[in-house]
């Protein structure tokens, strides 16, 4: 190694694989992967957005999958924490993860008309 | 088992060990250690050939031979069961296992079956003292132990290859 | 880089990979392929986590959630409810000894809480095979620093203000090796890392190199640059394969990055490293035996001075620390000395890396901060005492140390205390005894140690310890007198008085600790022909209790002297003592627990 600079290079490429295991705050990202989440299709919901997330170099942002949420007929479904606050989006499509991932995760806008909230009304 | 590893392929090698190391200052302990993994032991006639090879005289080979313990003269039975007597072992009770296994291979820690089919071994603490009492037979490893465990696991060895 | 949703991390340590942990981690590549999720988690090998009492460990991130005892058939369960439905199985997790409690995350365990980890910081976050990994975590940003904005004398002066204190045993200051070393005449002049970690019962040194290997190559390299040397050996025991692998590993990778050979950084300054691997034998641990030793010559120590910072390896000075000396000085680098001094107490800075094993409910690897209490580390870390058995003592420093009971249980650790109480530090090694250990017994087990390990150089320790054990010996036969036992204290105080190495000066300690606070089970033996822990083989009896007997006969049966009379269903039966071999067969064999050890 010559140079510092390439040191810096390697740490910030390489912090990016083990940040899961130190962060605790930050967005975590919650997809329904019980039964009934996998049969509605949220493993490719799962992959888009691990994907994106990776694409887009975001550091304070985890994955994550837990069971059932208990709206199955609503999956599948993804919850973001973020502080206090949290969103849930309900029967989403791997471009529909996407793009939750663009306005919320990077620019702050939920999305409105994939929440819970508009699917209800 | 007369001293069948004395092989024309084993010295051959041991030449090229010695080549690799000659040059280096403190060689003698690597290429024991190495010397020890070709032929399995150290007798007389290899240490002759390491004393020709990198210029030690014989004297100093063997008092060194003879005093590190994991250097040995004889070769080692098939299997080594060496039973960890570190002081979380001794504590959890390792002594009457050392001792039931001595009796059932009718031959004390340090010694090797006349069949050459087992060693038994009496080690230091290998660091696994959370799996204390310890024991190892080669490379397998049997935590946790109690002394009835001990039959099951010589009698295991005992069989196999028989 | 790929991006993973979640990280397995899977203990690598000796002790869990002794319990299949090996099998653990292809039976999760397996089964994640089966489930086609092996793109989205890794499956990540690190060191040791410490708490061996409960391995094999496994560790799911982002959840934190800790596994323990997993064993091979639990694989699948995982894989199938917590990773891919995310529902954690808490029938697997760590249950707390103190509390009964469920653990959910690692955090949350009693075991890590009073911890402080600065030599073990990597060990179980990091897969200590891939550089980039310890990169991440700040690796060789110490060294950075040192090679572009520090002299040589700043270094040795921070690591002076740290306070550091050799980690091996003796407690020298570390920052004065250092000074020593750098100012010695001399062209050519060497780092030296002792790794022959002999104690029995201490195994952090292996721990580190399992777990952090960079973390040795990069203080070594700075240590290079502060002493003015540009070649260091690493001298690890043979019977750590694994430890052996991964610093090769690690310094294969370090000089692949050019972060080990010539003009590193592009500062001019070139390090090389090597390992050296022992054979077996104790006192190699001993800093002159242990460079005879590199020589390749027996390992026997020399008189000191001259100091190996003066006259070392192939007679250049050099500067020789252990492995977790080596582990603390990254973090005073970065962190800086006040950090590191205002950890610990006033004479001894910093934390302490502790093997806890023996009688305790959490054996495993700790490291606490200086001055942390015994109490604290064996009732709060360590869990306690298992099946309700008394605290007798405890036995620090290993084969050089002594056993310290429960009266000073309140004393914090840290050098001094530890020595004024007749024990020491020594490696770290911390062995718990409970009612059930008869400490004449402890103190014979660690003279056969010494006095099979002593070279036999000088002839104090080489007879002295011979006739101790001899007398220790006749002792637990029941064969000793009074007299015995005076002898014995003036033999130890003689052989600590006059021998050559730290080997010798130390090896009565077991024998005098014990003297001093246990006395009583000396004497229990020597006058009453009695050990009161019923250990001593020779002093033991068993007796059938009348009252229970019930006239079965199945201790005669199983006898294998024939010693046992009586009549079935007629007579209680009765052992005779003069023809009984003390096997124990009728205590075992016994249904009605009617015959008792005494």
């Amino acid at each position: 190694m010559k140079s510092i600079a390439e040191l810096e290079a390697i740490r910030k490429k390489a912090q990016d694989s083990v940040k899961l295991r130190s962060e605790r705050d930050g967005i975590r990202v919650v997809v329904g992967m019980a039964t009934c989440g996998i049969a509605a299709g949220a493993r490719p919901v799962m992959m888009a957005l691990v994907e994106e997330v990776s694409k887009r170099q975001l550091k304070n942002v985890v994955v994550t999958q837990t069971g059932c949420i208990g709206a199955c007929r609503l999956e599948p479904m993804v919850e973001v924490y973020q502080g206090d606050e949290k969103v849930t989006y309900v029967k989403l499509t791997p471009e529909d993860a996407r793009k939750i991932v663009a306005e919320h995760l990077v620019n702050g806008h939920i999305v409105k008309e994939c929440t819970i909230g508009a699917y209800e009304k | 088992m007369a001293k069948e590893f004395l092989t024309e392929e084993n010295f051959q090698k041991l030449d090229e060990v010695i080549l690799r190391h000659k040059n280096r200052q403190g060689a003698l302990m690597p290429v024991l250690q190495e010397a020890q993994d070709i032929f399995g032991c150290l007798p007389i006639e290899v240490q002759r050939q390491i004393s020709e090879g990198i210029k030690i005289p014989m004297s100093e080979i063997y008092g060194v031979v003879t005093f590190y313990s994991q250097f040995t003269l004889e070769p080692k039975g098939e299997y080594t069961i060496s039973i960890c007597m570190g002081t979380a072992c001794y504590v959890r009770g390792a002594k009457p296992m050392v001792e039931k296994v001595a009796e059932m291979l009718g031959i004390a820690p340090g010694e090797t079956s006349a069949d050459a089919k087992f060693s038994l071994v009496a080690t230091r603490c290998i660091g696994a003292c959370g799996l204390a009492p310890i024991l190892t037979v080669n490379e397998d490893v049997y935590g946790r132990l109690t002394l009835e465990d001990i039959p099951g696991i010589v009698e295991k060895y005992q069989k196999e290859g028989s | 880089m790929d991006l993973y949703r979640s990280h397995v991390l899977v203990c690598g340590g000796t002790g869990c990979v002794s319990s299949e942990s090996m099998k653990i981690i292809e039976s999760f590549e397996t089964e994640l392929a089966k489930h086609n999720i092996e793109k989205e988690i890794k499956v990540v090998k690190t060191g040791c986590f410490g708490l061996c009492e409960a391995g094999p460990i496994v560790i799911v991130y982002p959840e934190g959630a800790f596994y323990s005892m997993i064993k091979v058939s639990d694989v699948p369960l995982i894989v199938e409810e917590h990773l891919l439905k995310g529902r954690i199985v808490t029938d697997l997790l760590y249950k707390d000894h103190t509390t009964d409690e469920t653990m959910n995350s690692i955090d949350d365990v009693g075991f890590y809480k009073k911890q402080q980890r600065v030599a073990l910081r990597n060990c179980g976050v990091i897969n200590p095979e891939i550089i980039e990994e310890y990169i991440a975590y700040d690796g060789y940003q110490a060294l950075a620093k040192v090679l572009t904005e520090m002299t040589p004398d700043e270094v040795v002066d921070i690591i002076k203000r740290s306070g550091l204190r050799g980690r091996g045993g003796g407690g020298f200051p570390t920052g004065l090796k250092w000074e020593f070393t750098q100012k010695a005449p001399g062209d050519i002049k060497y780092v030296a890392c002792n790794a022959d970690e002999g104690d029995p019962g201490a195994f952090m040194d292996r721990s580190v190199l399992e777990g952090d290997p960079h973390a040795i190559v990069e203080a070594m390299t700075i240590a290079g640059y502060a002493v003015g040397a540009c070649k260091g050996f690493v001298y690890v025991r043979a019977e750590y394969p694994i430890a052996v692998k991964r610093l090769q590993i690690a310094i294969d990778q370090a000089k692949e990055n050019g972060l080990l050979g010539d003009d590193i950084f592009g500062t001019g300054y070139g390090f090389d490293m090597e390992i050296r691997l022992g054979a077996g034998a104790f006192v190699c641990g001993e800093e002159t035996a242990l460079i005879a030793s590199i020589e390749g010559k027996r390992g026997m120590p020399k008189v000191r001075p001259p100091f190996p910072a003066i006259k070392g390896i192939f007679d250049k000075p050099t500067l020789l620390n252990n492995v977790e000396t080596f582990a603390n000085i990254t973090q005073i680098i970065l962190k800086g000395a006040d950090w590191f001094a205002g950890i610990g107490t006033e004479k001894s800075k910093g934390t302490k890396v502790f093997a806890l094993a023996g009688k305790i409910n959490n054996t495993g690897l700790l490291e606490i901060p200086m001055g942390t209490t015994l109490r604290e580390t064996i009732y709060e870390v360590g869990g306690g005492i298992p099946n309700g058995k008394a605290f007798k003592a405890v036995q620090t420093g290993g084969p050089s140390g002594g056993c310290i009971p429960a009266e000073y249980l309140d004393t914090p650790i840290d050098y001094d205390n530890l020595i004024s109480l007749g024990s020491m530090m020594g490696s770290g090694g911390m062995i718990v005894l409970d009612e059930d250990n008869c400490m004449v017994d402890v103190a014979r087990f660690f003279l056969d140690f010494t006095e099979e390990e002593s070279c036999g150089k000088c002839t104090p320790c080489r007879e002295g310890t011979k006739r101790m054990h001899e007398l220790l010996d006749k002792i637990v036969e029941g064969k000793g007198t009074m007299d015995d036992v005076a002898k014995l204290e003036t033999l130890a105080k003689t052989i600590k008085g006059a021998s050559l190495c730290g080997l010798g000066q130390t090896a009565p300690n077991p024998v005098l600790s014990t003297l001093k606070y246990f006395r009583h089970e000396y004497e229990a033996h020597v006058n009453d022909k009695k050990c009161p822990a019923g250990v001593c083989q020779a002093l033991l009896q068993y007796l059938v209790i009348d009252d229970l007997c019930k006239k079965c006969g199945i201790c005669a049966a199983k006898c294998p002297v024939n010693c046992i009379s009586g009549v079935k269903g007629k007579e209680i039966y009765h052992i005779d003592q003069e023809r009984c071999i003390k096997c124990g067969a009728c205590l075992v064999a016994c249904p009605f627990k009617a015959i008792k050890k005494g």
